[in-house]
């Protein structure tokens, strides 16, 4: 199932609405990586709220959308680790390093604001 | 009243990465059937999800079969991972943190031992890989 990808002013938000394959989890990389190029976004966040399982394909293509998202200029924020899925994610292995997290869709905008408002201070 | 019948196993093939997400949603469901915890229950579809995610790199295809234990105080849920690939040479190395053949991971096989209470693998090169694991509930 393809993830929507709402346009929010200068960001992007992917709201996961329910369990992904990995060629699912692919396209949204894909999909994030055009689109901050199309509509120049500044920030993206992901929300896996609705993600009930985070394994090492998932964690690792979250990283590459941060990693990618990046190189492209622009900053990312992945929102709504439920706590279950956190406690499998550190049993397995897997910290995200590196990648912005937020507890939910409104921290992540705060974060987001705070990020790329002083990016353009500098 | 009898004791209800135990649930038959549950036989997923796995040949992709639809598949994956399939076993890993059986195997929560029958988790929750079994009255584990809703962390106890994520901590069996992620080692699922692992562990058919092994197939499917290493081994193109085999089967996950599910099927509910009994000891003497707890009821589990017993995951049996197996295929007909290549075999692990080394399962030693396999087991240690960080080894990966197919350099695309690097949690696999110690993560999923972590996330169960019970792990067994036995691996034949040429014939193929069997990991059975348990979780209990608490």
């Amino acid at each position: 199932m393809q993830v929507p990808i709402l346009k929010q002013g200068s960001y992007l938000i992917a709201s996961i609405q329910s369990a992904l394959t990995d060629a699912d989890l692919v396209q949204l990389r894909e999909s994030l990586v055009e689109q901050v190029g199309r509509y120049r976004s500044r920030g993206v966040i992901v929300d896996v709220t609705a993600l009930d399982v985070m394994d090492s394909f998932a964690s690792r293509i979250l990283r590459d959308i941060a990693t990618m998202i990046k190189l492209r200029g622009a900053e990312t924020v992945i929102v709504g680790i439920d706590p279950d899925v956190a406690l499998a994610m550190v049993r397995l292995g897997l910290n995200l390093e590196g990648v912005a997290t937020s507890l939910d869709l409104e921290e992540g905008l705060a974060f987001l604001e705070a990020r790329t408002k002083s990016e353009r201070r500098r | 009243m009898t004791e209800p019948a135990p649930a038959p196993d549950v036989r997923v093939p796995v040949a992709s990465d639809i598949d994956i997400v399939s076993a890993r949603q059986q195997g929560r469901a029958l988790a929750m059937q079994l009255g584990f915890s809703s962390s106890d229950a994520t901590m069996v579809a992620t080692a699922i999800s692992e562990l058919a995610r092994n197939i499917v790199l290493y081994a193109k295809r085999g089967e996950i079969v599910l099927a509910a234990v009994v000891n003497s105080e707890h009821r589990g849920l017993a995951i049996t991972a197996c295929d007909n690939g290549d075999g692990i040479a080394d399962i030693r190395q396999a087991l240690q943190d960080g080894y990966s053949t197919s350099g695309r991971m690097g949690v696999g096989l110690p993560g999923v031992k972590r996330l169960m209470d019970e792990f067994e693998i036995s691996s034949t090169v040429g014939k193929g890989t069997v990991v059975s694991v348990k979780k209990w509930g608490r």
